[in-house]
């Protein structure tokens, strides 16, 4: 596919990994062209993440080869691809918490003399790369304290900070708003307009359409085509990419959504918490999907923690079935019914190092016990089996380590083990974060169907078209205040955005 | 069919988890009985078990803490403690029973100390374990200003002296606190969450586990494990020695990490650190048998360590 008549910067040929006996590639192809951008397109677990982690070094291949300008490239570890002037963005935050802001981003890279560390030239340079990137992060921070969101920012800003002639990133905005996602944007535009390449992976497909210039789609650790950014569609690259047609995005109602005359089962009344929110006041219907918008720093998920017991509130209260209640750890909350499946599920959601069985029943671990706590390993195999099939987890096993599946099928682990306790009140904080378009139609409508059982849902999410399409309301924030609740004509993505900027037109 | 591929799965399994750390085992015993003609003797591996004990059920308690990604430096001197208790209760004529079970219950009040500083003081447990390490070791000598006090209620002295259905009482203890930890770490929801708070607490706490109350409850159980150690090696001595279980603590570790415990958290099993036991006691009574100098044991002891720590960690980047 020699399209511009330009050289292939990078050419892979033939390339297999095999992890064990699982084959995560198989004859793994691809051509990427300077100056351009170029995005693979796969389900979770097809084996993208793989393939890039190959590319820096981390992994070496089975078998196969790779030319850069020409000339063989088998990177031994990072530092070797990093001198050949390959950078990359992993999907998988790899930041330091307990160091600050400027640390992780030139980790290794600290100006020194004689082996001591010059603190402020580290802060200047490392305010400069910040300030050249446009990113909204203060280097002196804590990393540890951060958003998620603004963890990916600082991620970004440690990967761009070195020239590179290939710049790989691995589902960037995974976690950004649209206007974090723009910085990056206009960061890629910069890149590719000096020449870089760029290979790109993500699974919102309004942002590959807009980016892209070539598209490869790869399924099963196979590569299937390559096509031009011009010739084709975001409905023919689902079906490239699934190996069938889809015909919605987004699953439909069929269960209308309660009357606002019901009784809610959580209500929430001026809430604050000094320094992150202030007065926020809502109540949610069994059945609703109530979403939360807002952009990074808008306190959404510090709300959320609150109410889960883990964040101590100033004032404020919070009533279950009409009762006033005190939720003071995740114990109580858990106790009440409220399932909180949280945004960083390698920090908060999930045990790495254990396996699939072990993660899912982590939580109603009580159900699958009897007398003294011996466990029933049986019934647990059995309720675990049957989440991996209904959410259709792509696993080895039920022994598979957690922490060697892919992203999007890690996130799915931490929907199972919260519906495994059937709450009653349950908060998704960007619960489809880093997941395939097959399986989020497979999300959705497992949140539809939830709703339609009686499960509240609470919908945080930075996806603004995913917010409108799922929620009955929506309440938008800015800066730890609500500053609107939309509904009915409101659902608009104009009029939401207004609302969490600030400027409402 | 399937039942012998699913078996055959679960033997693979359990010997790549143990097959090094066994091998090593068994090779060390071909080595000592080429050595020494009477090493690989019925009498003598009872006398290797007997020697085990103390350590053997000292690590079993180690393991769930450094399980839990913590570590409990004070258990030697709590061995020390336990011994005294008894003594003290002894001697102003309490009878067995009593003495048992308060000398068990002090072991579990100095373990709680050590939880409840860890866990709800939120000091690292390396530093308050080292602090009452030194704290405990003190107590010792209160009663008796540093003197060794006799214990000789006949009952007491049984259990390191006398044999129960010809096997030394010693080795019942051993292999009933065995099955005790194993069931209780591989087959209880306490177990479970132990190995889900150790390999990710804030996962743990999100799920609605008390990780403190945990922390504490396992604190204790090495307090608890510790004082039977206590029991086994005073009634072994007939005394409570102030300087009893000096440095065992780092036995204890040895076993729980040659077993294959992760000082990381969250991976190990009480199978591995009876093993690892097993390998510091053949190795310190084959080295005896052949008369090595105790300085010398102690830098094979060392070595045998870091090579066994290096082939699991080796092994572990293999697979991946
Ligand atoms: N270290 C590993 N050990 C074992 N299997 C692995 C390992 N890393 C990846 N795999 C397996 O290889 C396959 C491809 O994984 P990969 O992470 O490349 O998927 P991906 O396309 O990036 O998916 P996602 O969109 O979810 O990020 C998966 O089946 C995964 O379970
Ligand atoms: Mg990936």
């Amino acid at each position: 596919m020699d399209t511009s008549g330009n050289a292939a910067i990078l050419e892979i040929k033939d390339v297999t990994k095999y992890f064990g006996t699982v084959a995560a590639l198989k004859s793994m192809q691809l051509s990427v062209m300077p100056g351009r951008v170029h995005t693979i397109l796969g389900e979770n677990g097809a084996g993208k993440s793989t393939l890039m982690k190959i590319l820096a070094g981390v992994y070496q291949p089975t078998s196969g080869s790779i030319l850069m300008d020409g000339k063989p490239y088998a990177p031994a570890n990072p530092q070797d691809a990093a001198r050949a002037g390959l950078t990359i963005v992993f999907q998988e935050l790899s930041l330091c918490n307990n160091m600050t802001v400027a640390e992780n981003i030139l980790a290794t890279r600290e100006p020194s003399t004689i082996g001591f560390i010059n603190d402020k030239a580290l802060t200047r340079k490392a305010a400069s790369i910040v300030a050249d990137l446009k990113l909204p992060v203060a280097v002196t921070e804590k990393v540890g304290d951060l958003s998620i969101a603004q963890r990916q920012l600082v991620e970004i800003a440690k990967g761009l900070s070195v020239d590179a002639k290939v710049v790989i990133l691995d589902e960037p905005t995974s976690s950004l708003s649209d206007n974090e996602a723009e910085i990056l944007f206009e960061i890629i535009s910069q890149l590719k307009a000096r020449g870089v390449a760029v290979i790109y992976i993500s699974h919102r497909m309004e942002e590959i359409m807009r980016l892209s210039d070539d598209i490869t789609v790869v399924r099963d650790g196979s590569y299937i085509t390559t096509r031009d950014k011009n010739e084709t569609t975001i409905d023919e690259l689902i079906a490239l990419m699934v190996g069938r047609d889809m015909d919605a995005i987004y699953p439909a109602r069929d269960v209308p959504a309660p009357a606002m005359s019901a009784k809610p089962v959580l209500g929430v009344d001026g809430l604050s918490r000094d320094g992150e929110f202030e007065n926020i006041t809502f109540d949610v219907r069994p059945g609703e999907i109530l979403g939360f918008f807002g952009l990074i720093g808008s306190g959404r998920s510090e709300v959320m923690n609150a109410l889960f017991g883990m964040k101590r509130t100033s004032s404020g209260s919070i009533s279950i079935d009409g009762k006033q209640v005190t939720i003071s750890s995740p114990v109580d909350a858990i106790d009440r019914g409220i399932g909180f499946v949280t945004e960083n599920r390698k920090e908060e959601g999930l045990v790495l190092s254990h396996n699939v069985e072990a993660n899912i029943s982590m939580v109603a671990l009580k159900d699958y016990s009897g007398a003294f706590g011996f466990l029933k390993r049986r019934r647990e195999r059995l309720a675990a089996e049957a989440e991996v099939k209904r959410l259709a987890i792509k696993t080895g096993s039920l022994q598979t380590i957690v922490g060697s599946l892919s992203g999007g099928n890690q996130q799915k682990i931490v929907l199972a083990k919260w519906l495994l306790t059937r709450p009653k009140i349950l908060i998704l904080d960007e619960p489809t974060r880093g997941v395939d378009v097959g399986a989020k139609f497979e999300i959705y409508k497992i949140i539809r169907q939830l709703a339609a059982e009686g499960t509240a849902i609470l919908l945080v999410s930075s996806e603004l078209p995913e917010i409108i399409s799922m929620s009955d309301r929506v309440v938008v924030m800015s800066e730890g205040r609500a500053t609107a609740t939309a509904s009915g004509d409101q659902m608009k993505p104009e009029k939401i955005m207004s609302f969490a900027t600030g400027f409402v037109s | 069919m399937s039942e012998t591929t699913a078996a055959n799965a679960a033997f693979i399994r359990v010997f790549k988890q143990y097959g090094g750390i066994f091998l090593s085992l068994v090779a060390l015993c071909v080595i000592f009985s080429f050595m020494n003609g009477r090493f690989m003797s019925v009498a003598n591996f009872l006398n290797v078990l007997q020697q085990v004990a103390v350590i053997a059920i000292a690590a079993f308690g180690m393991t769930w803490v450094i399980l839990l990604g913590e570590i409990d430096l004070s258990i030697g001197s709590i061995i020390a403690v336990a011994g005294m208790v008894a003594a003290q209760c002894f001697a102003v004529g309490l009878g067995f029973a009593p003495t048992f079970v308060i000398t068990l219950l002090s072991g579990a009040m100095l373990g709680l100390a050590n939880g409840v500083l860890t866990a709800k003081f939120r000091l690292p447990s390396f530093i308050v374990t080292v602090a009452t390490m030194g704290i405990y070791r003190g107590l010792v000598s209160l009663p008796t200003n540093g003197a060794p006090a006799m214990i000789t209620e006949p009952t007491w002295t049984a259990i390191g002296t006398q044999s129960f259905i010809g096997v030394p009482i010693v080795i019942w203890f051993v292999a009933v606190l065995f099955l005790f930890n194993h069931i209780l770490l591989s087959k209880t929801r306490f177990g479970r969450r132990a190995y889900l708070t150790g390999g990710n607490r804030e996962a743990a706490l999100y799920s609605g586990i008390k990780v403190d109350r945990l922390k504490i409850a396992i604190f204790m159980i090495s307090g608890v494990m510790a004082a039977i150690s206590g029991v086994l090696l005073s009634s072994r001595l007939f005394s409570a020695q102030t300087n009893a279980g000096m440095s065992y603590e780092l036995d204890a570790i040895a076993a729980a990490v040659l077993g294959g415990t992760s000082l990381a958290g969250g991976v190990g099993t009480m199978i591995g650190t009876m093993i690892g036991a097993l390998i510091i006691g053949v190795l310190n009574n084959g080295m005896n048998m052949m008369s090595v100098p105790y300085f010398y044991q102690l830098i094979v002891k060392g070595a045998v360590i870091l090579v066994a720590v290096w082939l699991d960690v080796r092994s572990k980047q293999a697979k991946q």
